[in-house]
């Protein structure tokens, strides 16, 4: 009798603690929002004072240039690597500028590069704003009349969306670079083939445009969990700790659902 | 003592709860024009919440709380925010920003708020600085500071703009004697140099009688005593009493509550806990 009786309070229990997480998961998703319309209303007083962006954008986007540019570079090669092999199995190796192009710019190019820009960028932005609100800089800051959604959240949530595409492109133009690299002046693919094909093949509209919307709401994704996180950060070393691995965490799985469902609707005829 | 009619702040039957938690209960309470003041109770008697609803940082469930004749739980944000440049105030560890230097903290808020020159903003942060016994470490990063000395910073910072109404929240603690003296000294002249009110949240008893004009005792959420500093040496109020005299047990019990001692350690339920 007892033991029925533990049995359905466990039930309970796991029912009721299931019913709390999925309640608080609600209020989070409630409270983001929020904070995002709070961001956008205030960021016309941050765009004002542009320095501050520039500086973010000098923080997150040009500071990330060598992760991004060695990740592309390599990506690149192993892509003329591998593309290579499977491509000559059919005879069109010269085809290979079209593939390394194409992967790189429709997905490898803003998905990557948007991961390690979350790795990179989203966890120092998620630990710095958590810091700040652990150490009272948030509140001091607005005790002073100055908003910290302007004055700290606004300008790094910019330069994280207006560093997204510029990174991504670059990573797409060494990955190709490193392409090259591989299948022209180490394997021996007719350079004119390897360049005209790409040339040709890649659609500026359809492919090229379509990188940069993904990367464009990558980025926008990315730096909100990643300042989101931060301002929302328990305000201790614990807590701060547990944000940033949700900013790495939240970010890889928003990117590669964003990436899925925007594909999808990208590429639907292809 | 009959408090002067002239009152910076006044709260009215305030309440204050996080969630259900209640945190402050009915408190009423004046802070005249001019005083030094200090609100005084042991740990998590609800002092900084009353410190923050002044600020207009939180909202409270009922009551009022007015300063310079302003509701501030009424008041629209950009109301908010040009009240809190009238007012300044220092964070119990300092909060300084600790990616910019002792000048530029001190400097912060007169950017932000003002077109002056930088020649003038520094020689005004200087100035500041100067009042602090700080001129000399104006090039210091906050992490180079010590706990006092970063202290003192805060200060200059709290007091940039010359504010109305400044609020310590814990000023002394974790300080060394010396310093704990210096910050002490510096609260009282530097209120009465600025012609300001100050409001002091603490539980140093012995340094707040020597400084303070009032005394307001809080205890679990509620205002328990008040009185200037001789008036409260010779409170035979128990609460008082204990503060004071600094008396482990009393109306503040030694214990957290918990069950018997025997029943806790023989017994196997720790569900029963009040």
């Amino acid at each position: 009798m007892s033991d029925r009786r533990g049995g359905s309070g466990a039930l309970l229990a796991a029912v009721a603690s299931l019913g709390h997480r999925v309640n608080d998961a609600l209020l989070r998703l409630g409270f983001a929002a929020r904070f995002f319309v709070m961001l956008l209303l205030w960021s016309g007083q941050s765009f004002r004072r542009l320095n501050l962006t520039i500086r973010e954008i000098y923080f997150s986007g040009f500071q990330s240039l060598l992760i991004i540019m060695v990740s592309g570079l390599f990506i690149g090669m192993v892509l003329g690597m591998q593309g290579y092999e499977t491509l000559q199995r059919y005879g069109s190796a010269e085809a290979l500028g079209v593939l390394v192009a194409l992967s790189l710019v429709r997905e490898l190019g803003p998905v990557v590069a948007a991961l390690l820009f979350a790795s990179r960028a989203g966890s120092s932005i998620t630990a710095e704003i958590g810091l700040m609100k652990a150490t009272e800089q948030l509140m001091a800051m607005d005790m002073m009349a100055v908003n910290p959604i302007a004055r700290v959240v606004a300008p790094r949530f910019w330069g994280g969306v207006i560093s997204m595409p510029l990174l991504a492109a670059l990573f797409s133009a060494t990955g190709v670079f490193g392409g090259y690299l591989i299948g022209v002046v180490f394997i021996g693919v007719d350079e004119g083939a390897f360049w005209s094909q790409m040339q040709a093949s890649v659609d500026f509209r359809y492919d090229v445009w379509s990188g940069i919307v993904k990367s464009f709401v990558f980025g926008i994704a990315v730096s909100l969990i990643a300042v989101f996180e931060g301002y929302d950060a328990q305000p201790t070393a614990e807590g701060v700790s547990s944000s940033i691995k949700g900013t790495v965490v939240k970010s890889a799985l928003a990117i590669l659902a964003l990436d899925f469902v925007l594909t999808s609707f990208m590429f639907r005829e292809a | 003592m009959a408090l002067p009619a002239d009152n910076l702040v006044e709260i009215r039957d305030l309440d204050f709860a996080y969630e259900d938690r209640p945190i402050l209960n009915g408190i009423s309470l004046e802070i005249p024009r001019g005083k030094v003041v200090a609100i005084m109770g042991g740990s998590g008697c609800g002092k900084t919440t009353l410190l923050r609803l002044i600020g207009g940082q939180l909202m409270p469930s009922s009551g009022d709380v007015r300063v310079d004749g302003q509701s501030v739980p009424a008041l629209r944000s950009d109301e908010l925010y040009a009240l809190r440049r009238r007012m300044g105030m220092l964070f119990q560890f300092g909060a300084l920003f600790t990616d910019i230097s002792v000048f530029d903290n001190v400097a912060y808020q007169m950017r932000e708020h003002s077109d002056l020159p930088e020649e003038l903003i520094r020689d005004m942060v200087l100035l500041k600085l100067n009042a602090v016994g700080l001129r000399g470490a104006h090039q210091l990063m906050p992490a180079e500071l010590s706990g006092g000395m970063a202290r003192r910073v805060a200060l200059a910072r709290a007091i940039a703009l010359d504010p109305m109404l400044i609020m310590y929240d814990e000023p002394f603690a974790g300080l060394d004697p010396i310093s704990l003296s210096v910050i002490g000294q510096l609260i009282r002249k530097l209120n009465d140099a600025l012609g300001a009110t100050t409001i002091m949240v603490t539980h140093d008893i012995q340094e707040s009688l020597l400084m303070v004009d009032f005394i307001y005792f809080m205890s679990e959420g509620k205002m328990v005593a008040l009185g200037t500093p001789d008036e409260i040496r010779a409170s035979q109020h128990p609460f008082v009493h204990q503060f004071v005299f600094a008396e482990a047990d009393g109306p503040v019990p030694f214990h957290y509550p918990a069950p018997p001692l025997r029943q806790e350690l023989l017994g196997k339920s720790t569900d029963e806990r009040p």
